[in-house]
């Protein structure tokens, strides 16, 4: 909340200052997103068009913001960011991993407008990059899944093996394991961010072999609702899911790149914008935890304490000693992992009970 | 184990239903001489008006019957642009696929993220409680016993009753059954209704008891999978439950063979579902002579009255 | 009542009226959609429909959207007109991308500018090898053309996705699922810069004039034509009706290959889980707004094409969802169909002299 307030200030401060320019020229700065799937899906799309409001909201008099939905990774993300462009948008975000190579093609087109992509790792002059250590809330979560499961067995619905994923559930498991060292994560790819049914499917077989929780890397709520529906608890994804399951959702992470999203533009109102990699966590409050629902307070106390630890730095969930499922020492003790290691991720931590896909 | 067992059982059941639901309308359909492969087109209609009912009114059993009824109503398209206005079946009902798909997402916009409150589960005193045949028998939700019973009804329909005779007639020689008297065109509207009410009906079961939510393109192929499922049958009602069954219980079990971590790369264990519809097609395909038997005769022919 | 009765030839006029006809009715009904979604429908239309077309830019996206829709279009067309259903062109772009763009993974570090063609090459035969599937099933098995092409569909799907998160896998990817971008010699030439039409958009344009060439100067044509209209003379003749199924079926996976492995090496340039927003799906529209008639489908893919461009621009300038271009190439079809019974069939208006007789 203090962040939030820090960062009003700050706004209106910008605000003030920037009344001279606006009067001068009429024009709005035109802000444009492209989306993988429809701002509804209340999850990975839902949490970007939320960011999007948030410029609307604190930046309106200002800027104007548009957006393109469902636009597929492929042949059509390249023309779709260059409409953007060709239609004056001067700043342009692109929000899925698979927009990397069109965003950098794009950008080499329109040299004077600026391009932030989601998730990737390739930046440019005017094109910077961004993405949230959602793993943090991961780790909170795995102890959390620990502290309440009775059968020991967590059951995890992945959704493509990329660094992202397969960083999330080691992540996980980690939390789960400093409460309880014999946890089990089972695992089920469902190749996909987003098909219900499909969801729905592998909660319930997850919940068949065992499972007393459920949490998910795909995007709809449909594993929430069918853990609902068997009185099992679960956690939400990218936004707060409580609507669509008072008594299941224990947290979820949240996915708040609205303060990312207004600084950004302020930067290039002020003309003050510049290339970088931003990869924030807790701290900076790019990610966030609903509130700690359905559980006894002592574990919410635990939940909020480990939460608070990362948010400072006091503690990073990849500290050592970690050992891959072989059993080979990846990070010492004492140590933690550095980013190269956590962005591209692809080994399982010990004791998650899968083979991972590749 | 047993435990397992039971629970994949009853999983496997709610991955049959919507399937038995399309599977046995687009049954009657065929039979009638019609192939519409409109199904997945109607699924979804009948998904998102189900679902918007359901959400306005607060009564997903109303959102049940709004999903039949729009499933009518798009098949009514199909009907009136093939049987009145003769057009390629095949190529009319790819359109009203792309149809639906459009339409379900137009419609559906508003109300992504919405909750309904699901059509829950019977759970009968005593009968329900038994184990092993309680949760089996008498645990499931109501759409699920629906599917059973509309199934039974079509078989009988077919098997024993005058107008089922006279439906088979139609699909079989439409011309004969013209010349003794038969309004061809009407029974045949009729049977597309029908499947067109059945393809709505699991559409909505989709949207309103699966997964109690609206998302664009939430069959997600199942309408083509009931499609396959009725040529599996050779277009015999009893024979859909267990295509339908098996086919839930191949979805159902590569998750589970993934879960238990048996180390098969899982993109491959995805592909079963649709190779195992290949195999089967192709086991049931090549015995000709049961194809035959079977087959409506007329299957995808216009038929347009000499006077 | 007005009497339906069977023309002896195709009406020329109303074959190539009810395609116009259709989308001028669409347009109608596309302006009465949008006044009910309280938008303007004149400028709404003119988004959708015309100003994809009204600057350069916008011609080269359509060139290079309808592209792929052509290819594909004019080679399902030849099995349509036999009334072989291969609905699974999807999948045969999907194997011919795999296949063709599989060359350049293996060769990542080629100078040599033999790897184009081979990989067009290798791109149509990854695409007649997955239709051949389904040609194998339906001829020695019987079994379902329609349904088997389209299970195949999944499966490509999920081979892309295995191979560029398994063995294909950018080993400088950081983990992420894609393959090494392609090297320079195995991307197609733009054609003029800063534009991204490029020379696979040329082989394109061609390739309907030399199925027209086909379809109505060779004996091939000739059965084609024969036998989609009268199967049962066609048998009489001679015609092989297993041979028109592999043709068919060989033709409409070549090209659906061509098609991928032409967008894999020029739009997109690598591998990647996703590399066709349903060119295979919307080729079946083309091909019949096209009249199953190369020429046809080559407008046909390029009305389609402004469509999906115009919807884009719907959703920047008019805050339109992107359900409205589905619906709108739904309803296109509708139409279509629905005009297709004036091509085949007179009305006869009742008058006054035959109710007396």
């Amino acid at each position: 909340m203090k962040k939030l307030l820090k960062l009003t200030t700050v706004m209106l401060t910008v605000l003030l200052s920037l009344g001279a320019v606006t009067q001068a020229s009429a024009d709005k700065l035109k802000v444009g997103f492209i989306y993988i799937g429809p701002p509804g899906d209340h999850g990975w799309t839902y949490a970007h068009d939320q960011g999007r409001l948030m410029i609307d909201n604190m930046l309106g008099d200002h800027v104007e913001t548009t957006f393109v939905e469902g636009v597929p990774e492929g042949p059509d993300a390249d023309r779709a960011i260059a409409k953007l462009a060709e239609t004056g948008h001067k700043l342009i975000f692109t929000t899925s991993f698979g927009y990397m190579e069109p965003t950098l093609k794009v950008a080499k087109r329109f040299p004077d407008v600026k391009f932030e992509h989601a998730t990737g790792y390739k930046q440019a002059d005017n094109v910077s990059t961004y993405s949230a250590r959602f793993y943090e809330g991961r780790y909170v979560q795995g102890q959390i899944a620990a502290k309440i499961s009775k059968s020991g067995v967590i059951g995890y619905i992945a959704s493509f093996p990329i660094p992202e994923v397969v960083r999330g559930i080691n992540a996980f498991m980690l939390g789960a394991q400093s409460i309880n060292p014999d946890m089990k994560v089972k695992v089920v790819w469902v190749y996909s961010w987003f098909d219900p049914p499909k969801e729905a499917d592998a909660a319930k077989v997850l919940m068949d072999q065992g499972a007393d929780i459920i949490t998910q890397h795909t995007d709809s709520t449909a594993a929430l609702q069918a853990a609902a529906e068997r009185g099992i608890y679960a956690f939400g994804q990218a936004s707060d899911m409580i609507q669509f399951a008072q008594d299941t959702q224990l947290t979820a992470i949240l996915d708040n790149w609205g303060p990312y999203y207004v600084k950004r533009t302020v930067d290039v109102l002020m003309g003050t914008w510049s290339s970088g990699d931003t990869w924030d966590g807790m701290g900076p409050g790019m990610v966030g935890m609903a509130p700690f629902t359905n559980m006894p307070s002592d574990i919410a106390m635990m939940a909020r304490e480990t939460a608070e630890s990362i948010r400072t730095g006091a503690f990073h969930p990849f500290t050592g000693p970690i050992n891959n499922q072989a059993g080979e020492e990846v990070v010492a003790a004492g140590e933690t992992a550095d980013d190269g290691m956590l962005a591209g991720m692809n080994f399982y931590v010990k004791g998650v009970d899968d083979k991972l896909p590749q | 184990m047993t435990e397992l067992i039971i629970a994949s059982m009853m999983t496997m059941m709610t991955a049959a239903t919507p399937l038995m639901f399309a599977a046995t309308g687009e049954l009657i359909c065929e039979r009638s001489g019609v192939l519409n492969l409109g199904v997945e087109g109607m699924m979804l209609i009948g998904a998102v008006f189900g679902f918007a009912t359901a959400a306005v009114t607060g009564n997903a059993s109303l959102g049940l019957l709004a999903a039949g009824a729009s499933g009518i109503l798009a098949s009514l398209i199909f009907a009136f642009l093939t049987l009145t206005m003769l057009s390629n079946q095949v190529a009319t009902g790819l359109a009203l696929t792309i149809f639906g798909t459009g339409l379900s997402a137009l419609v559906g916009f508003d109300y992504v993220g919405e909750t309904i409150d699901r059509i829950a589960a019977i759970h009968l005193p005593v009968l329900s409680d038994l184990p092993v045949v309680g949760p089996l028998l008498f645990g499931h939700d109501p759409l699920v016993y629906l599917s059973f019973i509309l199934l039974i009804g079509v078989a009988l329909f077919l098997n024993r009753s005058r107008w089922g005779m006279i439906l088979k007639a139609v699909g079989d020689s439409d011309v004969s059954a013209h010349a003794i008297g038969y309004p061809v065109v009407l029974i045949r509207y009729a049977a597309v209704a029908f499947g067109g009410l059945m393809a709505g009906l699991g559409g909505g079961y989709l949207s309103l008891v699966y997964t109690p939510l609206w998302a664009e393109n939430m069959t997600a192929g199942r309408g083509w999978i009931a499609l396959a499922l009725v040529v599996f049958a050779s277009w015999r009602p009893e024979r859909v439950l267990f295509g339908a069954i098996l086919f839930g219980g191949i979805t159902i079990l590569q998750l589970n063979a993934q879960a238990a971590g048996l180390g098969i790369p899982a993109a491959f264990m995805s592909m079963l579902p649709y190779i195992a519809t290949i195999v089967v097609l192709v086991l049931i395909s090549r015995d000709v002579v049961r194809i035959r038997l079977n087959a409506p005769a007329c299957l995808g022919r216009p038929f347009r009255a000499e006077r | 009542m007005l009497r339906l009765e069977p023309r002896s030839t195709q009406s020329f006029a109303a074959a190539w009226l009810s395609p116009v006809m259709a989308l001028v009715l669409t347009a109608i009904t596309g302006g009465v959609i949008f006044l009910a979604m309280g938008k303007d429908p004149s400028t709404a239309l003119y988004i959708y429909f015309i100003e994809p077309l009204t600057t350069t830019s916008g011609l080269s996206e359509v060139a290079v959207k309808a592209g792929p829709l052509i290819l594909i279009g004019v080679g399902l067309s030849f099995g349509f007109r036999a009334g072989v259903w291969n609905i699974g062109a999807e999948g045969q772009y999907i194997a011919g991308a795999i296949v063709g763009g599989g060359l350049a993974v293996y060769f990542y570090e080629s100078e040599s500018t033999l790897l184009l063609p081979a990989m067009l090459v290798f791109g149509m035969l990854g695409g007649m090898a997955w239709a051949a599937v389904p040609a194998l099933l339906k001829t020695r098995f019987n079994a379902n053309e329609i349904l088997v092409s389209l299970m195949l569909v999944y499966v490509a799907e999920l081979l892309l996705v295995h191979l560029v998160q398994g063995p294909w896998r950018n080993p400088q990817g950081w983990g992420f699922p894609g393959t090494r971008m392609f090297p320079d010699v195995a991307i197609m030439p733009l054609l003029f810069s800063g534009k991204r039409a490029h020379l696979g958009t040329l082989i394109t344009l061609a390739v309907p004039f030399i199925a027209w060439f086909i379809l109505a100067q060779t004996r091939f044509g000739f059965t084609v034509r024969v036998f989609g209209s009268a199967p049962l003379a066609a048998r009489h003749a001679g015609v092989h009706g297993h041979r028109i199924i592999w043709h068919s079926l060989l033709i409409g996976g070549g090209l659906a290959g061509l098609a991928g492995v032409i967008e894999a090496t020029s739009t997109i340039g690598q591998l990647m889980p996703n590399i066709s927003p349903g060119y295979g799906f919307t080729a079946i529209i083309v091909a019949f707004l096209g009249r199953l008639h190369p020429v046809g489908v080559l407008l046909a893919g390029i009305a389609i094409a402004v469509t999906y461009i115009g919807g884009e621009g719907a959703q920047i300038s008019a805050g339109l969802p992107k359900a409205v271009t589905g619906l709108f190439q739904g309803i296109i079809l509708f139409y279509l169909l629905a005009f297709d019974l004036f091509t085949r069939y007179k009305i006869i208006l009742p008058s006054r002299r035959t109710a007396a007789q």
